[in-house]
């Protein structure tokens, strides 16, 4: 490993730890799509500080850009309070028209500038280790590594510091406000520190994938966990791995180190979503299917204690006429009827099919009646 | 080239006249479906579909290596259509919300994209260039097969909305009414989406997978304002899709090294900023001004119960009161005018007093106010 893949390796893992952490509070506080229109909005406010100091990881471009970031978000709201169109109406119209002008602003000067709207959408990490820092002629390493690595300070002391602050306003912003700390102001904060993230990550993984960093290790955290401290470092977890794998796939292949970095990430959270343990697509599915097969023999059985000692409508337990009653198909009245004979829940004479006391019991627990019922 | 010199091309460019025209029924499309997609509160849909369709394309290029719109569009449509099912899935299923699951197939649809782009660009076979027009749209390079194309999914997008338009609208404003009534939900559902897709997938190369969403939801936001009839708003809403693409070509191609997309959304959203304030009912103007009428009558009102109350207190409510009993009221002189305009009251320099018209008048208001 040459030193430059070790200082790009450093970068993705600084970028994806820096993204997960606001990341997961955006899931949570459901404004997923606000970082997606962050990235975008803040392209003029990097050409306009492109323009000022030629520089792209230059401490006073983020900090431009940052700010048309939290712009972006002050101008929704704005949208949104006139109550003529729906929050995602407002987010839609507003990022769209300030990336607009910021491709028009570069377009429009791009002999002036070397910044390409590729670029800055895409992202090239291969090209961090080119731009180092120098302090009196000495080589002090990439620059990006120190930009990003000062953004994830930032984001760790907040984090450490007003954690109790955060997970309050997330989870209950009147309790926040009875508190006595602003939600609102916890809220800019959160859009401030994802706006500098964004902005300092673009460079690196550009401004669309910084959208995945942030969102999908975060989602997949909140399908396995419901303690915030997991979430967090599950999602820490999840990218820093799609940041090592996501790179030597792309070194392997020749090919985006963003792009395989986010392929990486799709297929880590389609595996979450499908094998989640309890809220993963499989494990619903097969909820769902076991609440089924438990409600139908639960009203099998229930038909059958109703015409139970009941020797006028003994038609109604007929083994043929069960099936036709209850409108099932063959096959699934089949598996019930047989689940309850093998639970002896029932009895078969000459045709005649009987409820057991056990499958009484069975009744009566689901009702809630039963004498030592375990449900409350 | 000028604006006068753009006309002049668009009566014998045939380049230029394919462009507009493209962009035009694009325009179309897109604020016709739009419509539905922002009052079914799907606005953001297309920002995640359009991005999702760009491994589709790529795909579809790979595997047929032809770049031939029809195929392009399978492959974009294709994919925008798996984007949709993931979301579907990812909210139906889990607790998820649809903005992070609009989020997820967002980025990892767009990263797997240019993950494939990166990769044909290492072929030796060097007619992938252009792939990524789609990104930003390209205009110029829209050809008559393009515009053909557009212009037979905006028909067939047309007839299924006529066709269907009873079933689309109930349900657009209720949809368990219209499943109550017996309507394959599901089904219309489906179609609907199909057609966003459609028209979403139409627009990337004019517009570009970055601004298209601005195109699907602009058009709709703005012809909101103007009607609240389903009908017209879909017809406005194709004519601010239109204007916008027409203009927006105009200009760029007025202008040095401008290029389309951009401009026909900066045209969009001035359209919507527009309308946000003039339209009359919803618009910011009017409710404004709305709100200082009633302000005014508000204070009128108040005025004239205090009179009221004066004159109630003398057995004859004409006799003259002076005029120093109002001052504490704001802005009493201008409402003294305007009073005596409308006949309530007579005054001079020092006095006033009710006339009949305004007693009657101030003892309904009286009435009414006592009620409530």
């Amino acid at each position: 490993m040459t030193s430059a893949q070790l200082e790009i390796q450093a970068i993705a893992v600084i970028v994806a730890i820096a993204c997960a952490i606001p990341g997961t509070f955006l899931v949570l506080r459901k404004m997923s799509m606000i970082s997606d229109a962050i990235s975008h909005s803040i392209l003029p406010g990097i050409v306009l500080g492109f323009f000022l100091v030629q520089d792209l990881s230059s401490p006073f471009l983020v900090l431009l850009a940052a700010f048309t970031g939290v712009l972006t978000v002050v101008l929704v709201e704005m949208v949104y309070k006139t109550g003529l169109v729906k929050e995602d109406t407002a987010i839609g119209l507003v990022f769209p028209a300030l990336f607009s002008l910021g491709v028009i602003l570069i377009s429009r000067f791009a002999d002036d500038i070397h910044l390409d709207t590729d670029a800055v959408l895409l992202g090239e990490i291969a090209f961090a280790p080119f731009d180092r820092l120098f302090f009196r002629q000495t080589n002090l390493g990439p620059k990006s590594l120190y930009v990003m690595g000062a953004i994830l300070m930032v984001t760790l002391t907040l984090l450490f510091l007003f954690f109790k602050e955060l997970k309050i306003s997330t989870f209950d912003q009147e309790l926040a406000a009875s508190l006595g700390f602003s939600p609102v102001i916890v809220h800019y904060v959160l859009m401030s520190v994802t706006s500098i993230t964004t902005v300092g990550a673009f460079n690196a993984v550009g401004a669309i994938l910084v959208v995945a960093l942030m969102i999908v290790p975060a989602a997949a955290a909140y399908l396995l966990t419901e303690n915030l401290r997991k979430m967090i470092l599950l999602a820490v977890l999840f990218g820093v791995f799609s940041a090592l794998a996501g790179y030597w796939i792309a070194h392997l292949l020749d090919a985006s180190i963003s792009g395989s970095m986010a392929s990486l990430l799709g297929i880590l959270f389609i595996m979450v979503l499908a094998f989640a343990p309890g809220k993963g697509l499989l494990a619903v599915m097969a909820r769902h299917g076991r609440q089924k097969r438990e409600f139908s023999l639960f009203t099998f059985l229930l038909h059958l204690q109703n015409h139970a000692n009941d020797s006028s409508s003994a038609d109604e337990r007929k083994v043929g006429h069960l099936t036709g009653h209850f409108n099932w198909k063959k096959k699934q009245a089949d598996r019930i009827f047989s689940q309850a004979l093998k639970n002896n829940m029932i009895t078969v004479d000459n045709q005649l099919v009987e409820i057991t006391p056990k499958g009484g019991l069975f009744i009566a627990e689901t009702l809630g009646t039963a004498p030592h019922s375990t449900a409350i | 080239m000028g604006l006068p010199e753009y006309f002049e091309w668009l009566r014998h460019d045939y380049t230029i006249r394919t462009i507009t025209l493209g962009t035009a029924v694009m325009g179309i499309v897109c604020g016709m479906l739009g419509s539905f997609a922002v009052l079914r509160k799907q606005s953001l849909l297309g920002d995640a579909i359009s991005h999702a369709s760009l491994p589709g394309i790529v795909l579809a290029f790979i595997i047929t290596g032809l770049k031939d719109p029809l195929v392009l569009f399978t492959g974009a449509v294709i994919s925008g259509i798996a984007g949709t099912v993931m979301i579907s899935a990812i909210t139906g299923k889990t607790h998820l919300k649809s903005d992070t699951a609009l989020g997820i197939v967002l980025s990892i649809f767009f990263g797997f994209g240019m993950l494939l782009l990166t990769l044909i660009q290492k072929l030796p076979n060097a007619n992938q260039a252009g792939l990524d027009k789609f990104l930003f749209g390209q205009a110029a390079t829209l050809m008559v097969k393009d515009v053909l194309l557009m212009s037979a999914v905006g028909t067939l997008a047309l007839f299924c909305l006529i066709f269907f338009w009873k079933e689309f609208k109930i349900l657009a404003f209720d949809a368990q009414y219209a499943q109550t009534q017996g309507f394959n939900i599901k089904m219309l559902d489906v179609l609907l989406t199909t057609l966003i897709v459609l028209a979403i997938v139409l627009g990337l190369q004019t517009v570009g997978v970055v601004l298209m969403s601005a195109m699907l939801l602009a058009p709709a936001a703005a012809a909101r304002q103007w009607t609240n009839k389903l009908g017209t708003m879909l017809v406005l809403a194709s004519i601010f899709g239109a204007f916008a693409g027409v203009a927006g070509t105009a200009i760029s191609a007025s202008a040095v090294r401008i290029s389309t997309g951009p401009v026909i959304v900066i045209v969009v959203v001035l359209i919507v900023a527009v309308s946000f304030v003039f339209a009359p009912e919803r618009g910011l103007l009017f409710r404004y001004i709305r709100q200082w009428k009633n302000r005014m009558n508000l204070r009128t009102h108040k005025l004239l119960l205090l009179m009221y109350d004066i004159a109630s207190s003398h057995a004859d409510f004409t006799h003259p009161h002076s005029l120093n009993i109002l001052k504490p009221m704001e802005g009493y002189r201008y409402k003294l005018k305007e009073m005596k305009s409308m006949g309530w009251i007579h005054y001079d320099n020092h006095t006033w007093h009710l006339t009949t018209e305004g007693y009657v008048m101030a003892k309904e208001l009286n009435e009414n106010v006592t009620k409530r």
